[in-house]
């Protein structure tokens, strides 16, 4: 067996074992990390077969971004894992259907008859100063330019909305006004007070008594 | 070459085997110089920071407090490393090497000379901007599984405010890409030829100080280390390490600290180029090797690292987020526009 073999083999085996420990295990940290572990393998096993580029913008998509800010939710999270677990006899019979569906689905699809090795020859190794990277450029903002497009603006339109639907001015809530805070002056917040001298202490005479105790204090 | 040396010993093997033996012992060559820099990196910023707080900082062991780091080292080693009783301890003890992986796997793109590169691959910048971003993972992890309300509330500090700087260093990468028109940062170092000028760092400057600060926030340095904020939540994500495993923690910041300046070299500073390049001083320092020059710029751009935390007051939390959000990112984003222009004109000698 081949080194390419070997490594194939150890991150297929890593990522189906962590894909099944995702939704098995019972914490819901451990499930998110098993998944990160998931997206890891996956990501190398693409990165084997010559579509670095697609790896690495795997690995920093959704591990450098999106399970983070899903690790911070699930940390915050206190959920009691015993409610959500009830009832698995009773969604079996809805559950095994729907899987059973599936399955016959993939199995129409990714059969033999439409994806046999007659049909798809292996694909011969890419020369070694090919980019994956480069080619997926050329074909991205070219022919599938508007695809594209299209499809960020739709994210764009999601943000916008979403935030426009989370975010409200509340009366009541204080904000830091950071250029406020950046435009103010010592004059704004310090008062020199210019006091008189304490007269009653000896019974000084009004006048006088401020180059005395100046006297006195140096 | 090495292969070739080596045959003796590993001829007997089939040439991806031998691939992997001449990689495992090529990522020893760089590893060891770049724990034994972070060791020394640290004594020399107890010294310079000594020296700016006008105090002669170690000075015990061996002459001149040379040997001051093995001390250090020695003295974390034999110390009890204590678990909390109700930590999750496989995470407890994943996190700190977790975030050593990630301080040290980047290095094997950096090229340090023309050709000296573990691995060569045309999509390098990614790769780092890849690894950057999974160095989160440790502080988080490290946060949770203390099960201590002060080290979780350091992990999601240091979360939010990571995931705020990566956007801000990801557009400042976009900005060398567009220039060096590669992703190969060997390609980016050889797009820099020419003098000082041709450097990145005159045409990107906005880039070069956003991707500079972003790396400071990252590695949770001073001013940004508000994820250990002593003043607040006493150590942040590391309260409940000791031990060794408290000083892997150090090891991964140090070592991210020299990565950062690395890379900053490599994509703003021209890497392995001299600075008198293409001037009339080049012949006299034609005998300096590229990795001189190299270490030169890591060496200054640590500099100013410690030269941050003996300036700058730590940020409160929502300058921070306000700096990374409504500053950096438009930042980036118009200056992506501004090289655009850039490049229709075709200005300077970069474009």
């Amino acid at each position: 067996m081949s080194l390419y073999q070997i490594l194939f083999y150890v991150f297929a085996s890593v990522a189906v074992l962590a894909a099944i420990r995702v939704v098995t295990v019972k914490n819901p940290v451990h499930a998110a990390l098993y998944l990160v572990l998931t997206f890891f393998s996956t990501a190398l096993i693409w990165i084997l077969m010559e579509a670095e580029f697609l790896g690495i913008v795997l690995l920093l998509v959704y591990v450098g971004a999106v399970m983070v800010l899903f690790l911070f939710v699930v940390m915050m999270l206190d959920v009691n894992i015993a409610p959500l677990r009830e009832g698995f006899i009773r969604n079996l019979p809805v559950g095994v259907f729907v899987a059973l569906v599936m399955i016959i689905e993939l199995a129409l699809i990714l059969g033999p008859a439409t994806f046999g090795l007659e049909l798809y020859p292996s694909p011969e190794p890419a020369p070694a100063d090919a980019g994956n990277t480069l080619a997926i450029g050329q074909v991205l903002y070219t022919k599938f330019v508007y695809p594209f497009e299209i499809a960020a603006f739709i994210l764009l339109v999601a943000i916008v909305a979403a935030i426009a639907l989370a975010h409200r001015r509340r009366p009541g809530v204080h904000y830091q006004d950071i250029d406020a805070q950046v435009r103010v002056r010592a004059e704004d917040r310090v008062r020199i007070a210019e006091l008189d001298a304490d007269k009653t202490r000896r019974g000084d005479v009004a006048g006088d008594s401020k180059a005395n105790q100046d006297k006195e204090t140096s | 070459m090495i292969t070739e040396w080596l045959s003796p010993v590993i001829g007997w093997m089939s040439p991806s085997w031998q691939y992997l033996v001449v990689h495992v012992l090529l990522t020893l060559v760089i590893v060891l110089p770049v724990v034994l820099a972070v060791a020394y990196l640290t004594l020399a910023e107890r010294k310079v920071i000594g020296y700016m707080h006008v105090r002669i900082g170690p000075n015990r062991v061996g002459p001149r407090g040379l040997f001051q780091p093995f001390a250090d080292v020695f003295k974390l080693m034999f110390k009890e490393v204590i678990t909390p009783t109700v930590a999750n301890k496989f995470i407890f003890y994943l996190a700190p090497v977790l975030m050593l992986v990630a301080a040290l796997v980047a290095w094997a793109v950096i090229p340090f000379d023309d050709g000296w590169v573990l691995a060569d691959i045309n999509a390098g910048l990614l790769y780092v901007l890849t690894i950057g971003a999974a160095g989160v993972y440790g502080v988080i992890l490290a946060g949770w599984a203390s099960n201590s309300k002060y080290a979780l509330l350091g992990g999601m500090r240091s979360a939010a405010h990571k995931v705020a700087y990566e956007l801000a260093m990801g557009f400042a990468l976009v900005g060398v890409l567009m220039v060096a028109g590669s992703l190969n940062l060997s390609e980016i170092v050889r797009g820099q030829e020419g003098s000082i000028i041709h450097w990145y760092w005159l045409p990107l400057l906005p880039m070069f100080v956003v991707y500079f600060v972003s790396g400071v926030a990252e590695t949770n340095r001073a001013p940004f280390d508000i994820s250990e904020g002593e003043s607040e939540i006493v150590a942040g994500f590391h309260v409940e390490y000791s031990g060794i495993a408290f000083a892997l923690f150090m090891l991964a910041e140090y070592a991210s600290m020299i990565l950062i300046s690395a890379l900053a070299a490599v994509l703003f500073l021209g890497g392995w180029l001299s600075p008198f390049q293409g001037t009339f001083l080049d012949p006299v320092f034609a005998f300096v090797p590229g990795i001189f020059w190299f270490m030169l710029k890591i060496s200054l751009l640590l500099f100013v690292f410690i030269w941050f935390r003996a300036t700058f007051p730590r940020f409160r939390y929502d300058q921070i987020m306000r700096l990374g959000w409504k500053v950096f990112i438009p930042v980036t984003i118009l200056w992506i526009v501004v090289e655009g222009a850039f490049f229709y004109f075709e200005v300077g000698p970069w474009f």
